[in-house]
């Protein structure tokens, strides 16, 4: 049985293209067949962070539209043969895609791949709702920041009502990733730590992405954090959230601040004021 | 600044986190139904022009949030029909 998990957040510049590409080669990279589908239609971003943004030829509109057959506008990914991408328009719009169509493509994947996962687009228009229209479940991406908390709150509620299996008064499986975490100002109460976002957000945690400079340098080169530096801490939290999405039961370890010497002597005096 | 403010620094956290759960437990309480105010305005005014002449564009509605308690407010100018029949 496939599934199809969006991958969602409301706030833009949360981390949303940047999850789906790490936890898309991490479930590839354990040998499951996986397609990355970028729904943002107009501003793709999905093939540059994964790297083939030149071998680009048809995309989600032209399948959809009956321009081209799906396989045509597959890119399979040349490091892990069981991961492939179907990128989104760049010179068109979102009113381009309609829900027959999506739901046309993604039945045709279900037959193909274990894992399909949405990339959403940004808002809560017809973009995000065509995302995550057809799912199975939702990985909910949040920075923990006020403004992106909020969002989160909004797009749960969508996903509760707007979505087919919602509508049908199914269960709606959502899980929480946060991204972008700093360890060392939560502790000192600078930033929303861990319990906060799942006190207020009421959603299952799939794992915490520490904010680290390894998740930048992935995307520079077009190449999945998982692959490029399977041993930094962000791989490392996504690769775990794969396999928690495999249904594994894994413990989920905060990430600590790590202090040097100098940081030990005079960390100490910010913390306690 | 001054110096003491190295010493008691700003744990802004709790402020965001105290936040952001008064307002999401007003925006959750009113999802689906998105202008609770327009709502509760035509269905109060229906009920008083059935009984009083009013003019529509002389009633003003606010609703209004607060930590622990959230007001409505309904302000409705009577006309002076009534007053005009009486005398």
């Amino acid at each position: 049985m496939s599934k199809v998990v969006v991958v969602t957040s409301g706030k833009g510049g949360v981390g949303k293209t940047t999850s789906s590409a790490s936890l898309g080669a991490a479930l590839a990279q354990t040998g499951q067949n996986v397609v990355l589908i970028d729904f943002d239609v107009g501003l793709r971003n999905l093939d540059l962070v994964m790297g083939a943004e030149r071998r680009v030829v048809f995309d989600l509109v032209n399948v959809v539209q009956g321009d081209a057959k799906l396989p045509q506008a597959l890119i399979r990914d040349k490091r892990i043969e069981t991961l492939s991408l179907l990128p989104a328009s760049q010179t068109r719009d979102k009113d381009a895609l309609t829900e027959e169509g999506v739901l046309g493509v993604i039945n045709e994947l279900r037959a193909k791949f274990d894992w399909i996962i949405c990339d959403s687009p940004a808002g809560i228009e017809k973009g995000a709702q065509l995302a995550m229209r057809f799912a199975d479940m939702a990985v909910v991406v949040t920075n923990p920041e006020v403004s992106s908390v909020r969002d989160s709150d909004r797009i749960i509620g969508m996903l509760d009502s707007k979505t087919l299996r919602a509508e049908n008064g199914e269960h709606f499986e959502k899980h929480l990733l946060l991204t972008r975490y700093n360890a060392a100002r939560a502790a000192k109460g600078e930033m929303l730590n861990v319990k906060d976002v799942l006190e207020i957000l009421a959603i299952p945690l799939l794992g915490i992405v520490p904010e680290s400079a390894d998740v930048l340098n992935a995307s520079n080169l077009g190449c999945p954090v998982t692959l490029h530096n399977p041993e930094s801490a962000a791989a490392k939290a996504y690769a775990d959230a794969a396999k928690r999405l495999r249904g594994e039961m894994l413990e989920i370890v905060e990430p600590v601040e790590k202090k040097g010497l100098i940081g030990r002597l005079f960390g100490r005096k910010a913390a306690v004021a | 600044m001054s110096i003491f403010s190295f010493f008691t620094r700003t744990r802004s956290a709790p402020v965001a986190r105290d936040r952001l759960q008064i307002l999401l437990a007003h925006e959750r309480a009113l999802s689906g139904r998105a202008d609770l105010a327009a709502i509760l305005r035509e269905e109060i005014l229906a009920v008083i022009a059935k009984h009083v002449a009013i003019d529509r564009d002389r009633v003003n509605v606010k609703l209004e949030r607060g930590d622990h308690v959230s007001t409505l407010e309904v302000n409705v100018e009577m006309l002076d029909e009534a007053k005009a029949k009486a005398g």
